[in-house]
């Protein structure tokens, strides 16, 4: 059976499986499962998928709801987790929450799960004002999700609240099924002058197929600060496809850092709504990947209002036979005047068969307007490798630390240092080198 | 230390230097002089090992070894410095980060251990020291909005640290003010011994006023058309490069 087939007929079992929910959220689902059975899976017809193909990935017979409840110890899984600082974690397992390796709180903040949020009547308030409002219906995969959505990390933050500790939102697959596919769904809505830090990995934890369709909704009242880090750094089985709607009010600044080393397949669709002036909008990657892995980043920034500024810096480095693609669109409407938009993709390629395709799109309809973009392909500097490796620093680690070099400016806008520190590690990893000190 | 044969090289079929001979002996200063387009960095950059350079003919030898196979970094851990005219900006490694893989790397190579995290302190302390850096400088990224004195005192301060055997200078004192001129030869000066050697490489005679060479060399469309003593400097200084054009094409 085809997946598509497989989701429809498997979306009447699921539903009967979630009857207590409200009707509000029933309708919804109803909608999304409609929404997916006329668009389908996107093909590279799709102008937005045009050099992404998914048909590798969906000709597995994926579990969708996997059923086996495993469990894992910490200390194999230690390293993906930020441990060197205090955080609140929000950890699934094969799509289940797992209350043995998460730290939530409902003290003053409500850091829990998507699950209890859809059913608790305390939380209808807010589903009810924010579930689903920016997540774009018309994208089939967004709507597969909400379709399916059961799970997934609900964080709250009332008004006037600097979260002190980041928050961790980690699912773990354990390969309990030969391929599954997981439909994470995740709200965050920060009220008013509050601040928070979120920190989102996806990780298998064997080599068996995963595909995770995840969904992230942040909403980002007055004045509120977001800092969101994706590390996507999964094994070469692994494919992600993240869409990740932000919806900023008056005078908020939300950042996205992504950073994708790892993985068979990873989409990431990335959109900004500015609805209220003054706001800032930071969309930032490094992508280090090689063999035949295949990173793609599609952004949007949709400027509504004035005075608004969007920063854009996608910094990828491809070796092997992997592809990059980055299609980065930034629309100003007629009444966002004074609109600052900076948009910038720089690309090395370090094999001769690795692939970068790289569409910046600017629709501008306001005239009194700073855009600019830019997009650059080139390989290593031959002046700055023949300067470091006559200092008798030898080939390999003098091209890892231009490489290094080249993404920095990404690294330094990092505001928690555990995370510079590890993404750091990581690079010199992917990068095949020990310098002797942490990059 | 350093022996020059008959060298030709060039980039892109170009041909470049066209026929270098040269000897430079363990405790000795040369300068290498010549206007621009004489072929004074590419000397520089063949010895140092760029790639980009193809050598056509002639030898290097390196303490009685040819180094013609040897890479950059296999070179520098032979003991070869190059002190480059415009150093390369690394942002997000600090210098003291990069002398450490520097070293590092070098004592890797030699087959010796890492050098110990209180030795490396000592010795970054004493060498910042001879070059009057402060220790603010010391965890900046590398040559990363450094002025044009700064990434020079940088440059040989990394030379200080790695302690070669042939340091060359290339037009180590272009951009530099005359505090930082003299700051940077006194510490070229200190580091100068009977076991190593220093080639420097000037357009201006000023900076031979502080590195007193034994030896200077007149370069010209690649080949070595004088040489004579610190004498031979001054000359130039005075008179320009023009007679040393026309003596060379009779």
């Amino acid at each position: 059976m085809e997946l598509k087939d497989k989701l429809l007929s498997s979306f009447m079992v699921f539903e009967d499986r979630v009857h207590d929910e409200s009707k509000h959220i029933h309708d919804i689902r109803n909608h999304a499962i409609k929404t997916f059975q006329q668009k389908g899976f996107p093909t590279k017809k799709d102008e937005d998928w045009k050099y992404t193909s998914l048909n590798s990935i969906l000709k597995h017979d994926y579990v969708i709801s996997p059923r086996h409840e495993s469990a894992i110890e910490f200390k194999d899984v230690k390293k993906y987790f930020i441990h060197d600082i205090d955080t609140y974690k929000i950890v699934f397992i094969d799509g289940k929450y797992s209350s043995f390796l998460s730290e939530t709180t409902h003290d003053g903040i409500d850091v829990c799960l998507m699950s209890a949020a859809l059913n608790k009547p305390k939380y209808k308030v807010i589903i009810d004002s924010y579930y689903n409002k920016a997540a774009k219906d018309t994208h089939s995969l967004t709507s597969l999700n909400t379709a399916f959505a059961s799970e997934g990390a609900y964080i709250h933050i009332p008004r006037n609240k600097v979260v002190e500790k980041p928050i961790q939102i980690i699912h773990f697959s354990t390969g309990s099924e030969a391929s599954v596919m997981l439909q994470p769904r995740n709200l965050i809505v920060v009220d008013e002058n509050s601040h928070v830090q979120i920190i989102e990995r996806h990780q298998s934890l064997t080599s068996n197929v995963v595909l995770t369709n995840s969904v992230t909704e942040i909403f980002a009242n007055k004045r509120a600060i977001v800092d969101y880090y994706k590390i996507q750094n999964d094994n070469q089985e692994a494919s992600l496809i993240d869409n990740t709607f932000v919806s900023q009010k008056q005078s908020s600044n939300v950042s996205v850092h992504t950073f994708s080393f790892g993985g068979k397949l990873v989409r990431n669709n990335l959109q900004f709504f500015q609805k209220g002036e003054r706001i800032d909008s930071t969309m930032k990657g490094v992508t280090i990947i090689s063999d035949k892995q295949h990173v793609d980043h599609n952004t949007l920034v949709h400027h509504i209002e004035p005075n608004c500024e969007s920063h854009q810096d996608y910094k990828g480095i491809y070796g092997g036979r992997s592809t990059g693609v980055f299609n980065g669109k930034v629309i100003v409407e007629k009444e966002a005047q004074k609109t600052n938009a900076f948009q910038a993709n720089n690309n090395i390629l370090v094999d001769d068969k690795a692939t970068i395709n790289t569409k910046p799109q600017l629709e501008i309809f306001a005239d009194d307007v700073k855009c600019s973009h830019g997009c650059t392909i080139g390989q290593l500097d031959k002046d700055a490798l023949f300067y470091l490796r006559s200092r008798g620093i030898p080939e390999k680690e003098a091209k890892a630390l231009l490489m290094y070099a080249f993404a920095n400016n990404v690294l330094a806008s990092v505001k928690i240092n555990a995370i510079k520190t590890r993404i750091t590690k990581l690079i010199a990893q992917k990068l095949g080198v020990n310098l002797g000190f942490e990059l | 230390m350093l022996h020059i044969k008959n060298l030709h090289a060039g980039i892109e079929e170009k041909g470049i230097l066209k026929g270098i001979n040269l000897e430079v002996k363990a405790g000795e200063v040369h300068a290498i002089m010549g206007p621009n387009g004489s072929g004074k960095s590419t000397l520089s950059a063949v010895i140092a090992g760029k790639e980009e350079y193809e050598v056509t003919e002639g030898e290097i030898f390196l303490n009685g070894e040819n180094i013609e196979e040897l890479g950059a970094e296999e070179r520098a851990h032979e003991g070869v410095f190059l002190s480059f005219q415009y150093p390369v900006e690394i942002p997000g490694v600090t210098v003291t980060n990069f002398i450490k893989t520097a070293i590092n790397e070098t004592r890797k190579a030699k087959g010796l251990e890492e050098m110990s995290a209180s030795e490396m302190l000592k010795k970054i302390r004493e060498k910042a020291e001879l070059l009057e850096i402060d220790r603010k400088f010391l965890s900046r990224s590398l040559n990363e909005g450094f002025s044009g004195g700064e990434k020079k005192r940088n440059e040989i301060f990394q030379m200080a640290m790695l302690e070669p055997k042939l340091a060359i200078l290339d037009e180590t004192d272009s951009g530099l003010d005359i505090d930082a001129l003299r700051i940077v030869s006194n510490g070229v000066n200190k580091l100068r011994s009977k076991d190593n050697a220093v080639i420097v490489i000037t357009h201006y005679q000023r900076l031979l006023e502080y590195i007193v060479p034994d030896y200077v060399h007149v370069l010209h469309d690649g080949k070595i058309v004088k040489s004579g003593t610190k004498e031979l400097a001054l000359e130039l200084e005075e008179k320009g490069y023009d007679w040393i054009k026309q003596e060379a094409t009779i």
